[in-house]
């Protein structure tokens, strides 16, 4: 019983941060309608500016003083992101956003790096809160108990600070509506970077307010918070402040008693949760229907058409190009040329779901990995590789149906977070089954079968699946299924009263790019000779989804360039210098000022500009 | 140059993506003057409204009380003195009357008695009563007193109202023009988009007809509202 409790006590301690860094990003969004990947980012930059205070402040007012100052100033490199950056791509397809607080993320992985070391950083303990306090027999941590009344007191400064002033009814009512706003002579420029900033401060707020629990700062804390920031503001609804409250105490003490309970499925418990939360109330305990949304996640610049026979014939040449590759490259550059050709591939099942379908996915390395898994896994069993082949993007259909099944049934970022939680208990079971996985150790020994052995048949072979995949992705965008899918996309309600589904044809859409990504996966797998639950992580589906915005969403032939370019950086950038983040953030958020559309889309402009003016 | 008038628009041209919409409107409002632009759904009213608030891209010129506005962005518009009153009314539905009416709140304009909260109950009495209740829970009639008054907490000198009495019970639409009639003497110009016959006859002093993006015809409201009706039957009027 006492042990409940000091357990208890724990949970609501963590729940403090938790609650800080969420109740920023829902705030963000609500408002300004960015999906802040940054958020994590300037969480860690609060860690880190902390410490660096601590060390040059004395005292208990140097301490304490660190710590605000340390969010005042990540606070202002937040507004400064908002107003350099964010201010160009408002007007922006929604997600572009996304993949520019990416490109910042990236960034600032390896900025913290150069400033203060990979090394793990433990901070001082707060003064006058080091001790233990004895709770009904258990020692807890005075430390705690101020961050347990803390988050309670940040609710209540918040809530009036929306609901009694006039900055807050703005806010609001942005939330809704932000031209009628504007119309009404607001400044939304500076509403949207205030809001901005509040939200950093208290993102920052909550890792500053990490370190004296006796949490190291590092270069990789980003990740894991915003992925736990955006369960906590989906399950308590975007936008909704109390709602990130009572979801980061629910996502806490799950996490508090997931170890000691069911300690096999810790890692997958709150993504049940959450998947469970949102089939339950598609938007959140306290969240409400989205009002009619005034940015779309797709805009098509110019009219889809298939190739004309010039095009056709230029693509064919530049595909037999891409064969020759063997005749020019060794055997790095053709597994390099075959991994190349196998995210195409990935990215191009992905842009089907989101540039065709109209829906964002969080997910997508889900099916990728269940390919990879679904062939390792065969050929452990004893099938041969063409059986395993088979059997990858088999299991991929099945996990895409079962998943896609529940996604189709929400919209917006809810649907897209529905994606990301199935890929995460697929990875966690990828990573907690050892039994049948390996677990963290993998499936190893997956080699090719002799006739797909040599580097240049292997190429030819994920070149062939790539270039069949586009191919067909290509057919069943031009065919009416296709058709249809754009419609469900472009007027969900105007396509439902023409007898269109929009469940059941985006369904059906979400296997078709599950079983193509699970070919990538397959052969991904053959190519590296062993599988890892990475293939089914976070940072593999954010790749997918910065190579189909790298290259435009709005266009059909975006995630081609979109991969290769990325792919290929990315390989070379690893290879070639130790801050290869640093540089492939730069060129992403470059990018994305340089080409809003994507630099297929940028080329299609430029194109149609050129014939404009002859 | 602009003569006293309080707005003017002259070329106005606007397209939304590759549909041009407006083809060069021009028009213009003396202090105190009521203007109805009339024609069918689609002739491009609202987008007029839209583009002289800033709110659709557009060009050619806008000047407010003598000053080119063209290039401003739509919040330093409605600092200046343009009110905007939407078709679909753009209610913040989460947020109470009060609240509602706080973010219409602009500082009060010279010579003019500003309007406040009090001043705008005694106008419309029905929203006095349901101060506290969320825009979502008014109805239709009730949203469109509540978006009128929100504008007006702004201190408008030219009102651009949108289909004002577009589905609104016909107690509402005399409310209504009796609330059109009391700004109009106090010397706001108003250029309203009309379908309701009666409605615009109460209200306007003149009016035009915008056919296809453009205007076709100016005259007294009688005259522009003949020639519609001519236009819907086939026959010609003049």
């Amino acid at each position: 019983m006492d042990l409940i409790l000091a357990q208890f006590l724990t949970g609501l301690a963590a729940a403090c941060s938790l609650f800080l860094v969420a109740s920023g990003l829902s705030l963000i969004f609500g408002v300004t309608r960015i999906v802040n990947f940054a958020h994590g980012a300037f969480y860690m930059l609060g860690a880190y500016a902390a410490y660096w205070l601590q060390q040059r402040l004395a005292g208990p007012v140097g301490f304490w003083g660190a710590v605000v100052l340390a969010a005042l100033l990540v606070g202002a490199l937040g507004a400064l992101m908002e107003m350099t950056l964010l201010r160009r791509i408002y007007r922006a397809p929604e997600l572009f956003q996304l993949l520019a607080t990416f490109g910042v993320t990236l960034m600032m992985e390896d900025v913290v790096v150069l400033l203060f070391g990979p090394e793990d950083l433990l901070g001082a303990r707060a003064p006058g809160l080091k001790g233990a306090v004895e709770v009904m027999g258990q020692q807890v941590p005075a430390y705690d108990l101020f961050l347990v009344a803390l988050g309670p007191l940040v609710l209540l400064a918040l809530t009036l600070a929306l609901k009694r002033t006039r900055w807050g009814i703005l806010v609001r009512a942005a939330t809704q509506d932000r031209d009628m706003v504007a119309a009404l002579g607001v400044n939304q420029k500076w509403l949207f970077t205030s809001v901005f900033a509040l939200g950093i401060v208290l993102a920052a707020l909550g890792g500053a307010l990490q370190l004296p629990r006796g949490e190291t700062a590092h270069h990789t804390m980003d990740l894991k918070i915003i992925v736990e920031a955006f369960v906590v503001v989906v399950i308590g609804g975007l936008g909704s402040v109390p709602g990130a409250f009572l979801a980061a105490l629910l996502v806490a003490e799950l996490n508090a008693f997931g170890i000691l309970v069911l300690p096999e499925v810790s890692l997958v418990l709150v993504f049940l949760v959450m998947a469970v939360v949102l089939v339950a109330r598609p938007y959140g305990l306290l969240g409400r229907p989205q009002s009619a949304q005034r940015g779309a996640l797709v805009v098509t610049a110019r009219p889809w058409r298939p190739f004309t026979a010039p095009e056709r014939a230029i693509a064919l040449a530049l595909a037999a190009l891409a064969a020759m590759l063997p005749l020019a490259g060794g055997a790095y550059a053709l597994s390099v040329g075959a991994e190349v050709a196998l995210f195409v591939l990935f990215a191009a099942s992905l842009h089907l779901v989101m540039g065709a379908g109209g829906m964002a996915s969080f997910g997508h390395a889900a099916y990728f990995g269940l390919g990879a898994y679904g062939a390792a896994l065969a050929v452990t069993a004893g099938a041969p590789m063409l059986a395993a082949l088979a059997a990858g993007p088999l299991l991929a259909l099945l996990g895409a149906v079962a998943f896609g099944w529940f996604c189709v049934r929400l919209s917006g970022v809810y649907s897209a977070m529905l994606t990301l939680a199935f890929a995460q208990i697929a990875w966690a079971v990828a990573f907690q089954w050892v039994g049948v996985t390996g677990g963290d150790n993998g499936l190893i020994g997956i080699w090719p079968a002799a006739w797909a052995a040599s580097p240049a048949t292997f190429y030819w072979l994920s070149l062939a699946a790539a270039l069949l995949g586009v191919a067909l992705l290509r057919m069943v965008i031009f065919s009416p299924f296709g058709l249809a899918l754009r419609a469900v996309r472009d007027n969900p309600a105007r396509a439902e009263a023409l007898g269109l589904s929009r469940q059941r044809v985006q369904w059906a859409a979400f296997a078709i790019a599950g079983t193509l990504a699970g070919v990538a996966g397959a052969l991904f797998a053959f190519l590296k000779g062993s599988v890892f639950p990475d293939v089914l992580g976070i940072p593999l589906s954010v790749d997918a989804l910065a190579m189909v915005l790298l290259g435009g969403v709005g266009t059909v032939i975006g995630p081609v360039p979109g991969a290769i370019l990325y792919k290929l950086l990315s390989i070379v950038l690893v290879s070639a210098t130790a801050y290869s983040k640093l540089l492939l953030g730069g060129l992403v958020v470059a990018l994305v000022v340089a080409a809003p559309r994507g630099i297929a889309g940028a080329a299609l402009d430029l194109l149609a500009r050129r014939r404009a003016t002859p | 140059m602009s003569g006293g008038l309080q707005l003017e628009a002259q070329d106005l041209a606007a397209a939304y993506g590759r549909a041009q919409v407006l083809f060069g409107v021009s028009l213009a409002l003396a202090p105190g003057e009521v203007l109805a632009l009339v024609g069918r759904n689609g002739a491009g009213k609202s987008t007029t409204l839209k583009a002289i608030m800033g709110l659709v891209p557009a060009t050619g010129t806008v000047r407010l009380g003598g000053q080119d506005i063209a290039r401003l962005p739509a919040f330093e518009r409605a600092r200046l003195g343009l009110g905007y009153v939407p078709e679909d009314r753009r209610i913040f539905t989460d947020l109470t009357v009060l609240e509602n009416l706080e973010t219409g709140r602009r500082p009060p304009r010279s010579g003019r008695a500003p309007f406040t909260e009090a001043r705008l109950f005694a106008m419309f009495p029905n929203l006095a009563e349901m101060r506290h209740r969320r825009g979502g829970a008014m109805s239709g009639g009730e949203q469109q007193m509540l978006a009128l008054a929100r504008t007006l907490m702004g201190n408008p000198a030219v009102l651009l109202l949108d289909e004002p009495s577009e589905g609104l019970a016909p107690r509402i639409v005399a409310e209504m023009a009796k609330a059109v009639a009391a700004l109009k003497a106090e010397g706001l110009s108003i250029l309203v988009s009309e379908q309701n016959v009666a409605f615009t006859r109460a209200i306007a002093d003149r009016a035009l007809l915008i056919e296809r993006g453009a205007v076709r015809a100016a005259g007294s409201v009688g005259e522009i509202e003949a020639r519609l009706a001519a236009d819907a039957l086939g026959t010609d009027a003049q």
